[in-house]
């Protein structure tokens, strides 16, 4: 009788317990995909004023706070999206619409982002001494290709970032040497140029061909090397951005372009032709005010006299417009850090739900069908490969910058640990147990929901776990393409060699990816553990 | 209630079965018997539809397998293996249960059977709760048999059911089966390579060798009168068999309990 009455008091439950594995984890999906949206949500909250882009290096972010300050001046609204990445993210971005203006440069536009233009290039090339950029091309012809694409210059700021040779003013002194071409009539002088510039068709190839200086002597030389190079004798002459810090400070002479050989890269407002008209209004009131000695001089505060861009930029809409001061707005610590967390976490659950509903089913048809398994896995593998950066870029054109390719490029980056970690489970169950299940005659469902896929349940939680954890590390790398989180103190860090800020990002990520691996062992224990797993739930 | 017509089975080269023809009768219980490869296990799962046959038919109670679903044939077969095939992951009350939930039948029913089936199989209600982990080889055999008897099968096929236990278990399992199926009257197909285990448990004996019946009958049939030179052998390998044909357990009364 005893057992009996037991079995009666254990009865049939109205959810079969076995069910439990299954809805944890639809659980844990729909929670993550809810909290993702929630998140997703605040972050995207603020889009609808003008968005200004910058490029991930110092004077674009400055010029960047710039505008968006002198828009609000005006009483416009706008947010900075601040060093989303290089030019070409930059780009795309404005002509899709994510991005409404951002600061560029004119032999960037006309050599990176333009193109050659057809008729011009050959002739160009042709002339001895001319300007090597093939794609340098009058205004009016520049003006009529960005129209073409929707896109408009508002305003050329009124100084020039473009290579420039320097050297120490006592040896330039020494040796008579003022101009470019003063360096042909002193043979053997050494040289040390940056990487990039010894490449570049615009920089040392060109260089050397149209002043004739095939004399010297030419070293690859890391820029930051640069100057203590000049000042232990190792060489004369290198070469610098005409805003670097060194040039205000007057520790090296600039040499005069006299040949006119580097292209011109003066820094414009690119903005979008359909904004309304008193953005482009706005803008046009910022031509003409900076020039080189300014922006030099706003580098290096930020460079050397560690003010953040947003005070220096502040500074001088202040400067130039009168008026109170407008302080930016203080951003204290927790209060980023909490908007990096939001940031981070809306980005790692949205695309860790999505690859849980995609990645299981897919596990679950790549287990049953081998020839399909390969089909499968063999693309997630090929997803797994590409260079996360590469994959992010890979989604601007398709997804625009921001929240929404980042997460993506995340989803596709989980979803080969949980497809794999879902098949292999399901494979690894026993041949006994499988057909025992078969025997019963429970239905193929009934079959993978009560017996099968709390089988592979481990191997499942593996996946996920891994997926996780990989795309943690792997989201701080979305706030090059604007999707904020612990990536974004990180970039600025390494941006302006501050290790502190580097810290600020990268531990919390490391916690973050700590908690998430802490969270799925306390899971695993608490799931998997057949006692509790079994017995727990009467 | 389980006849097999002319089946035929390989797996690659090896042919499992030749042209089987073989009639398992109702009520009664028929003993499999043969050496490792012969193709018995083979007939089991060919019954609930596990292996298709390349040639011939399997018919269930009339029904060919395989015709209709194969969800409602299994339903009606309870089918046991030598490891018992418990899922790990489920308490014993949750293994032997499981399909009777799936199929909703209500708590009472449920307790009912679950009681019914702990007393069939001699086995405590404190086991209900133990994972297959925590139970002997004997009493996972014993769990094993009543998630196979949950439904109330008209067909019992259990593949080697005391194969992975030790003599003294077996043994005692070994009696209690017989009195088991003394008790439930249902069509039994047993598999064994132990032609003392066929003996005690088994009303005819049915010897395979290499996908083909080499002889059928009742034990004594086949200790006294092995009609072929490997019947003759593979009685003589199996010592003591004969000792059982005056032993105890085989006269135990097929109406016991």
């Amino acid at each position: 009788m005893r057992p009996f009455a037991r079995s009666r008091a254990r009865g049939a439950e109205v959810l079969p317990r076995r069910a439990g594995a299954l809805m944890f984890v639809a659980g844990l999906a729909v929670v993550l995909a809810a909290l993702g949206t929630a998140c997703a949500y605040r972050a995207a909250a603020a889009t609808s004023p003008v968005v200004v882009g910058s490029k991930a290096f110092t004077e674009s972010v400055i010029l960047g706070e710039i505008v968006t300050r002198t828009l609000e001046r005006e009483g416009i609204p706008a947010v900075h999206r601040r060093a989303l990445g290089g030019s070409r993210v930059l780009f795309d971005a404005l002509r899709a619409g994510e991005v409404d203006v951002y600061p560029e440069y004119t032999g960037t536009l006309d050599e990176e982002l333009l193109g050659s233009p057809p008729a011009q290039a050959a002739s160009d090339a042709a002339r001895p001494g001319a300007r090597s950029g093939a794609g340098a091309r009058t205004g009016p012809a520049r003006a009529a290709e960005l129209h073409r694409l929707g896109l408009t210059i508002a305003a050329r700021l009124g100084f020039e970032d473009r290579y420039v040779l320097g050297m120490l003013p006592g040896t330039a002194r020494r040796l008579g040497i003022r101009r470019i071409s003063d360096l042909a009539r002193v043979p053997g002088l050494r040289f040390g140029f940056s990487n990039e510039f010894i490449n570049r068709a615009d920089g040392w190839p060109g260089l050397e061909r149209a002043y004739g200086l095939h004399e010297q002597n030419v070293q690859g030389l890391d820029h930051e090397l640069a100057y203590r190079a000049l000042e232990q004798g190792d060489i004369e002459v290198t070469d610098l951005y005409s805003t670097d810090p060194e040039i205000v400070r007057d520790r090296l002479t600039v040499l005069e372009d006299d040949r006119g050989f580097f292209p011109d890269y003066s820094a414009i407002l690119l903005v979008r032709t359909d904004a309304p008209t008193q953005v482009h209004q706005a803008l046009a009131r910022l031509a003409g005010r900076i020039d080189t000695r300014t922006m030099a001089r706003m580098n290096e505060r930020v460079l050397i006299g560690h003010l953040s861009e947003s005070q220096v930029a502040a500074q001088f809409v202040e400067q130039l417009f009168g008026g109170p001061l407008q302080q930016p707005s203080p951003r204290t610590w927790p209060h980023e850090l909490g908007e990096y967390t939001v940031e981070q976490l809306a980005l790692t659950c949205a695309s860790l739900a999505a690859a849980i509903l995609i990645g299981l089913p897919l596990g679950i048809v790549a287990a049953r069908r081998p020839a399909l398994a390969r089909l499968v896995l063999g693309a997630a593998g090929v997803v797994q490969t590409i260079p996360s950066l590469a994959l992010l870029v890979f989604m601007i054109p398709l997804l625009g910058i921001g929240f929404a390719p980042a997460a993506f490029a995340l989803f596709l980056y989980s979803l080969l640990p949980i497809i794999r970690g879902t098949s292999a489970g399901l494979l690894d169950i026993p041949r006994p147990l499988a057909e025992s299940a078969a025997a019963l005659g429970l239905s193929d469902w009934a079959r993978l929901r009560l017996v099968e896929l709390p089988l592979a349940a481990r191997s499942i939680l593996a996946g996920i776990k891994t997926a996780a954890v990989i795309n943690i590390g792997t989201a701080t790398l979305g706030a090059l393409i604007g999707a904020g989180g612990y990536g974004q103190p990180i970039l600025t860090g390494i941006r302006l060699n501050d290790v502190s800020l580097i810290l600020e990002g990268a531990v919390p990520a490391a916690l973050l990816a700590l908690a998430v691996q802490a969270l799925f062992d306390g899971i695993e224990r608490l799931l998997l553990n057949p006692s509790t797993f079994s017995r727990s739930k009467r | 209630m389980l006849r097999y017509e002319a089946v035929t089975k390989r797996f690659g080269p090896v042919l499992a079965l030749d042209a089987i023809t073989l009639e398992c009768a109702s009520g009664r219980t028929t003993a499999l018997l043969g050496p490792s490869g012969c193709g018995k296990s083979t007939l089991l799962r060919l019954a609930v539809g596990l292996v298709r046959p390349d040639a011939g038919l399997i018919k269930v109670d009339g029904g060919t397998v395989g015709a209709a679903s194969l969800e409602g044939l299994r339903r009606r077969i309870g089918y046991v293996i030598q490891e018992g095939g418990l899922f790990p992951h489920l308490d014993v009350h949750g293994n032997v249960t499981l399909l009777a939930r799936h199929l909703g039948w209500d708590r009472a029913r449920i307790g009912a059977r679950y009681g019914e089936l702990l007393e069939l199989v001699k086995l405590p209600a404190l086991v209900s709760r133990r994972l297959p982990d925590e139970l002997s080889g004997g009493q996972r055999q014993r769990v094993s048999l009543m998630r196979a008897l949950m439904l109330d099968p008209e067909l019992l096929l259990l593949d080697e059911p005391l194969g992975a236990l030790d003599p003294m278990i077996r043994h005692e399992l070994q009696h209690d089966l017989k009195e088991l199926f003394a008790r439930l009257r249902r069509t039994v197909v047993l598999v064994t390579h132990d032609i003392a285990e066929a003996g005690v448990l088994g009303d005819e004996l049915v010897l395979l060798r290499a996908g083909r019946i080499e002889q059928q009958g009742s034990l004594e049939e086949l200790l006294d009168r092995p009609t072929s030179a490997f019947a003759r052998e593979f009685v003589a390998s199996q010592r003591g068999a004969r000792e059982l044909l005056d032993a105890p357990l085989r006269a135990l009364p097929r109406t016991g309990g």
